[in-house]
């Protein structure tokens, strides 16, 4: 399996998986919560720095594959997963893997937002704290301003860090939640539909700030919203009924979406 | 005289409800919705209305009723005789016998008479009441029959009854916490009038015994709480660092590391534990622990009281146990898992997330149970006075006999009391003190719990 990865991706992949680095690769990936089969053999690339979306209606596995590649689905006892997923060649499944170390490389956004009930400060320094990363608190300090900025709440909220986070809107909690999440610098981002509690306003500064961190990170983003997918992403994969249907460049999949199903999505007829 | 009268007042009120709701149906006819309420609100509401006239007549009219049927009764003797409320009560005493028959030795002619004026006037108050309180709910009824129409907003008129019959309910539990703490202030007002607060406050002795005989040898009582508190705090805090730490951990393996079968087993053991009555506790404490305790003691050469804080304490702590982990286990379970969830992904462990995100948010609903757990330890008085003893000493000494201030209250009241003595009326006192302790620790949890309250969510 690991000599897959090295292949030159084909001609029929999307051009954006053909441009850049692979990052995520998934092979034949089922996952169960006890009896109920949620994904059924599903494969992907996913390319580094980009965005890639996940849309299809509810139930249809797209949050659970999220989940299973920084191995959330883990704190659910009922559980399993088989298959591959091998993030930069690594398989994230291996025995000799630490969890812990991995979920330190993929930061994750919920969709509700959920920072923790403590000042905005410690928020952000929770991951950096935890992780060892900072020598000092100058550095800390650092740290936590950059991410804040990075996160475009530095100027909302510079001159109340020690309030609590719990204290701010749904939309600045929610980009609470991605500085507490890019601070400790991860590779990859998963963002479970991050704008579904938030209303237009907040989801258009989300979006924005999507755009923009898409260039240093490999970012996964599951939405509901088919005009999102369609302004943030470069790639989008349909999914229903936990299969995997149809994998290609944004452009392509809203214009010419190959199967039947993805056409009826996009248009409205089911959903 | 009063059962029957409750008879038929709910005789009456059934039949309000009946004859009410069928005259609803009457007037709707088969207009179903031409009623503002429904046919059962018409009956409720005549029913309501009956019950409060026949309650109100018989609040009124009861004490009315005995008041003259003793009178009656007295009346047969000379007013010099029955004076003094002493010899009333004798009087009466002996109507009553002789009227059921129990009556020793041989009535004297004027208590004949007594009794017959007593008993007559028994059956015209017992017929008196009775009818009128018949009479008044039948006219209750024909006025409420009458008041049926279409437009009667029968459902909003019984609703603010039933709002009545609540309010009412809340405030016969305000009103005997009021009268419980008048009592005890009024009777710790008699026991501040022969002891300064200040010698009882601060005072460094206690021994509450006074004289009957003014050269009785030790005549001068010592009422200083300031023993009493010491011991009191002395077992509680045994009991805290017993419980504690063993609630609060065990809270969380429960809530956050066990599985749902060891859960479904531990957890309920863990609150039988609560349910084993305090005197049980205490002769494991007096009859296994302490000796244990003075055993290990004394082969390390420490000199322990066969009766000793640490005993009690220890015994206290475990009674206490299931107080700290049920409710730790209840809020830590009520943390959103939403921000477990967001600790996992930032790559933190199990034991950090709890640490970290989880207790943190808990705070407030622990500090709480331990708040709670505090008060029962310090209001517990059974197990203590099976095990820790009844000595006065000033001590923080945990292998010493102490006592505490419920022991006291107890060895107070119990056995021959005179209520004139400080001695019997420091115990009210001690009730005080004991009540604004609670009071105080009850209104701190409080505040800390409305002061983090909002902090998830």
């Amino acid at each position: 399996m690991d000599t897959m990865i090295k292949t030159p991706v084909a001609d029929s992949a999307p051009r954006i998986a053909r441009e850049r680095p692979l990052k995520i690769k998934a092979r034949n990936v089922d996952v169960y919560y006890g009896e109920k089969h949620a994904i059924n053999d599903l494969s992907i690339d996913i390319p580094d720095s980009a965005v890639s979306a996940f849309i299809g209606p509810s139930g249809c596995g797209k949050s659970t594959f999220l989940r299973s590649i920084n191995r959330m689905n883990d704190t659910i006892p009922s559980c399993r997963v088989t298959g591959n997923i091998e993030i930069d060649g690594r398989d994230i499944y291996d025995r000799g893997l630490d969890v812990v170390q991995l979920r330190a490389r993929i930061g994750m956004v919920f969709q509700k937002p959920n920072p923790f009930p403590k000042s905005i400060y410690e928020n952000v320094a929770y991951g950096p704290r935890i992780h060892g990363f900072a020598k000092n608190k100058t550095d800390l300090e650092e740290i936590v301003v950059t991410s804040l900025k990075k996160a475009g709440l530095f100027e909302e909220v510079k001159d109340r860090l020690d309030h609590s986070g719990t204290s701010l809107s749904g939309g600045q909690q929610q980009r609470l939640c991605i500085a507490r999440a890019i601070a400790v610098n991860p590779e990859v981002i998963l963002m479970d539909e991050p704008c579904s509690a938030l209303d237009p306003i907040a989801t258009a500064r989300i979006e924005e700030l999507i755009d923009e961190l898409r260039q240093n990170f490999c970012i996964v983003i599951v939405t509901h919203s088919m005009q999102q997918a369609a302004r943030v992403s470069q790639l989008t994969a349909f999914f229903h009924l936990g299969n995997l249907v149809e994998v290609g460049d944004t452009d392509d999949i809203f214009t010419a979406p190959k199967d039947k199903r993805t056409q009826d999505y996009i248009t409205g007829r089911f959903g | 005289m009063s059962g029957t009268y409750f008879a038929l007042m709910a005789v009456l009120v059934v039949a309000a409800f009946i004859l009410g709701a069928q005259r609803a149906r009457g007037v709707r006819g088969d207009r179903a919705g031409m009623l503002h309420s429904l046919p059962a609100y018409h009956g409720l509401y005549i029913a309501a209305a009956v019950l409060t006239a026949m309650m109100a007549i018989f609040v009124v009219g009861a004490p009315l009723a005995s008041h003259y049927v003793v009178s009656q009764g007295l009346g047969a003797f000379d007013p010099s005789e029955v004076a003094e409320q002493l010899h009333r009560d004798a009087a009466l005493r002996d109507i009553q016998n002789l009227i059921a028959g129990i009556y020793q030795g041989e009535p004297s002619d004027k208590l004949k008479a007594a009794a017959a004026a007593y008993s007559s006037a028994s059956s015209l108050v017992f017929w008196g009441l009775n009818i009128l309180g018949v009479l008044a709910g039948a006219a209750v009824i024909f006025w409420g029959l009458g008041r049926i129409t279409p437009e009667l907003r029968a459902r909003n008129q019984f609703e603010r009854f039933v709002k009545y019959v609540l309010l009412a309910c809340s405030g016969v539990a305000v009103l005997t916490t009021i009268g419980i703490v008048l009592s005890v202030v009024f009777e710790a007002m008699h026991f501040f009038s022969k002891v300064s607060p200040i010698d009882f406050l601060f005072g460094l002795q206690w021994s509450p015994q006074t004289a009957m005989r003014a050269d009785q040898v030790g005549s001068s009582g010592a009422f200083g709480i300031v023993p009493l508190i010491a011991g009191t705090l002395l077992i509680t805090v045994i009991a805290m660092l017993v419980a504690g730490p063993l609630g609060l951990f065990s809270a969380i393996y429960m809530a956050e590391y066990a599985t749902p079968r060891i859960r479904s087993v531990v957890k309920p053991i863990l609150e039988i534990l609560a349910g084993i009555p305090t005197v049980v506790l205490g002769f494991f404490a007096a009859l296994t622990v302490a000796p244990l305790i003075r055993g290990w003691g004394q082969s390390l050469g420490l000199d322990v009281a066969s009766e000793s804080a640490l005993a009690a304490g220890l015994v206290m702590g475990m009674m206490i146990i299931p107080f700290v982990s049920s409710l730790s286990d209840d809020v830590i379970n009520a943390v959103p898992q939403s921000l477990r969830d967001g600790s996992y992904a930032m790559g933190a462990t199990k034991s950090e997330t709890i640490k970290k995100v989880v207790l943190p948010a808990a705070l407030p609903g622990i500090v709480s149970a331990f708040m709670l757990a505090i008060s029962r330890a310090v209001g517990e008085t059974m197990i203590v006075v099976m095990a820790a003893g009844l000595a006065a000493n000033l001590t923080f000494n945990p292998l010493a006999a102490v006592t505490t201030v419920t022991v006291q209250i107890k060895t107070l009241l119990v056995g021959d009391q005179e209520f004139d003595s400080a001695k019997t009326l420091s115990a009210f006192a001690l009730g005080l003190v004991l009540f604004f302790f609670t009071l105080a620790l009850n209104y701190i949890a409080l505040k800390i719990v409305q002061k983090y309250r909002e902090q998830y969510d």
